[in-house]
């Protein structure tokens, strides 16, 4: 068909969409010359309505998936920052659910930001939040499921992986910041000096965020990539000495992190650790 | 081009997991998560619900959950809004089987897109964008419909834009393109009496008179939402579809006009910003099923 233009683009009466879509998103472009007014009138502002709910829906997507970003830079910076960023990088997809994945990573390099170094952070988290928000419903692992596993053999054992599961390191306060601006109390002065990790869950219709304790992220990292229990634990003592592996998995399993036990572990000699290590005690979770 | 054979939602799933309410004669309203509680405590069961299908694309959570449970008490009406049907590219393949996905989980009552397009190349707009009506794009949108038709194996309800400029390389009118697309693809159409509205304002024609070239026997759905007021370059009146506040007087005189002659058409409250509580949204679907309901009755007076 003589329409399809080269490269893929449309020529003659197909080309409307092209003409159309090149100055929505740059204000500095004239109206395109394909669009008029009724009765020769101009099409300036008319055309200018389309950009404007392009850019301003788009804005509000994003205003909609960071509520704490957009609470702590006030609803002025915010939209500001978003309008370069809608800008610079319209979605590639109709699902606006999946809009903004690199919006933290703008913020981090936004110019105006520098002086909030842990907001790109927070965002961060905001955007694991929407992931686990849609994700699929899948009854998580319950601690029982693994308690049912002989301790001897947990060191081998491979968890997979609930599909909401993610986690976010920070080097500031971003899970404390982050649960405080999303909450209805009133704006406070937060300390933001302790580095932290944050676990996004979703065990049933609830995302929840949670503080990951010493040596978890790493921990959960390497359970992500499917290593077992053992081979994870390893990695976080390694890294963080306190590393507490109860607790950890008993505060993993609490918060859904899990759907299956993918393989159990077989029988080895565990390496300087005695099995019960690898048990179930009781007591203190992580912290919300 | 062949013309699909209309089936209900009764037909297209041998095995119905839900219900299947009547949707004839009801009114309903967009449906927001924000007025869940307040629908299922009211316990009425005589409305629809609408849903924009792109926020059910999602693999689970608690969308798919309040759908679930408003879909068990309630006849729902699939609105998609991205599928571009009227851009000159190929649709999104994707995308389509996700639609698809929708109408089979949830055996919706009414399936609807609009004439409009939304992605060019790779970038999605986030807005109804305006074509020209030729005979190319005529073949290109009616190449699209059928290509959803037979994707979902239902009919298309295809609703009429609200637009704010023109092309001047268009050869023939909105209503004369709709109607060429209804013949050509068999798909129903969805009457958006606002869009008419805002479009015969902005473009200086008459509201009537484009009700009375549209092909209303084809009309499965109504739509009905409040638009705001701007200029043009001329300082003219330029109505926006705002879809944030209630219907306006002239709009509803025209909606009583189309029920007087068309009927007991199921029709929607559209209202998707700057939302009121429930209470403030039902007012208005109340305004539009007394109009319904008088012309029914007077009909049954003069049987």
């Amino acid at each position: 068909m003589p329409l399809e233009g080269r490269e893929g683009g449309f020529c003659g009466e197909l080309s409307y969409a092209a003409a159309f879509a090149r100055a929505l998103l740059d204000p500095d472009l004239a109206t395109p010359t394909a669009v008029a007014g009724p009765k020769s009138k101009a099409a300036v502002k008319r055309y200018n309505v389309y950009r404007n709910n392009v850019t301003v829906s788009l804005i509000n997507a994003l205003a909609a998936a960071f509520p704490a970003t957009l609470r702590i830079t006030g609803v002025d910076f915010f939209r500001a920052m978003a309008r370069f960023y809608v800008r610079a990088t319209p979605p590639r997809s109709p699902l606006l659910f999946d809009y903004g994945r690199d919006f933290p990573d703008f913020i981090e390099r936004y110019e105006y930001a520098q002086s909030v170094p842990w907001l790109a952070d927070v965002a961060r988290i905001e955007r694991v939040w929407l992931d686990a928000y849609h994700a699929a419903d899948v009854q998580p692992l319950m601690p029982h499921d693994l308690a049912a596993i002989p301790s001897d053999r947990l060191v081998n054992t491979v968890l997979k992986l609930h599909p909401a599961t993610r986690v976010i390191r920070s080097r500031f306060s971003a899970v404390t910041i982050f649960t405080a601006s999303r909450s209805d109390g009133p704006d406070s002065h937060l300390e933001v000096v302790e580095p932290e990790d944050a676990l996004v869950t979703r065990p049933a219709l609830e995302v929840e965020v949670r503080r990951l304790p010493p040596g978890g992220a790493i921990f959960l990292s390497h359970l992500i990539t499917g290593e077992s229990l053992g081979a994870s634990a390893s990695a976080a003592f390694s890294e963080s000495p306190s590393f507490d592996l109860p607790a950890n998995i008993r505060g993993l399993l609490e918060a859904g992190a899990f759907t299956t036990v993918l393989l159990r572990g077989k029988l080895t000699p565990c390496s300087g650790k005695s099995p019960a290590t690898y048990g179930m005690p009781s007591g203190g979770a992580f912290n919300g | 081009m062949k013309r699909l054979a209309m089936r209900s939602a009764a037909q297209a799933s041998p095995a119905l997991r839900f219900p299947a309410h009547f949707i004839a004669g009801r009114v309903g309203t967009s449906f927001k998560h924000e007025h869940l509680q307040a629908i299922l405590a009211e316990g009425k069961r005589d409305r629809f619900f609408e849903v924009h299908a792109e926020n059910y694309m999602g693999a689970g959570g608690p969308p798919h959950a309040a759908l679930n449970q408003i879909r068990q008490d309630y006849p729902v009406s699939l609105h998609g809004v991205c599928m571009s049907i009227g851009g000159p590219q190929p649709l999104d393949k994707a995308h389509l089987q996700c639609f698809k996905a929708l109408v089979d989980r949830y055996e919706p009552a009414l399936v609807s897109e609009h004439l409009a397009w939304s992605t060019h190349g790779t970038t999605y707009f986030n807005d109804l964008l305006p074509l020209p009506y030729t005979a190319a794009t005529l073949a290109r949108v009616a190449d699209h419909i059928d290509q959803v038709q037979e994707a979902v194996g239902r009919q298309l309800l295809l609703e009429n834009p609200s637009t704010y400029l023109v092309f001047p390389e268009s050869t023939m009118s909105e209503t004369l393109f709709i109607a060429e697309l209804v013949r050509r693809t068999g798909c129903g159409l969805l009457l958006d009496i606002n869009n008419v509205f805002v479009s015969a304002t902005n473009h200086g024609f008459a509201a009537l008179d484009y009700l009375a070239d549209f092909p209303l026997e084809q009309v499965g759905e109504i739509h009905l939402a409040g638009h705001a007021q701007q200029a043009d370059d001329e300082g003219e009146l330029l109505l926006i579809d705002s879809h944030d506040c209630p219907v306006a007087d002239a709009v509803w005189k025209l909606f009583d006009v189309i029920i007087s002659q068309c009927g007991p058409i199921p029709t929607l409250i559209e209202w998707d910003s700057d939302l009121p509580d429930w209470a403030g949204l039902k007012a208005e679907a109340d305004a539009a099923q007394t109009i319904i309901d008088r012309h029914v009755q007077g009909k049954a007076h003069a049987a």
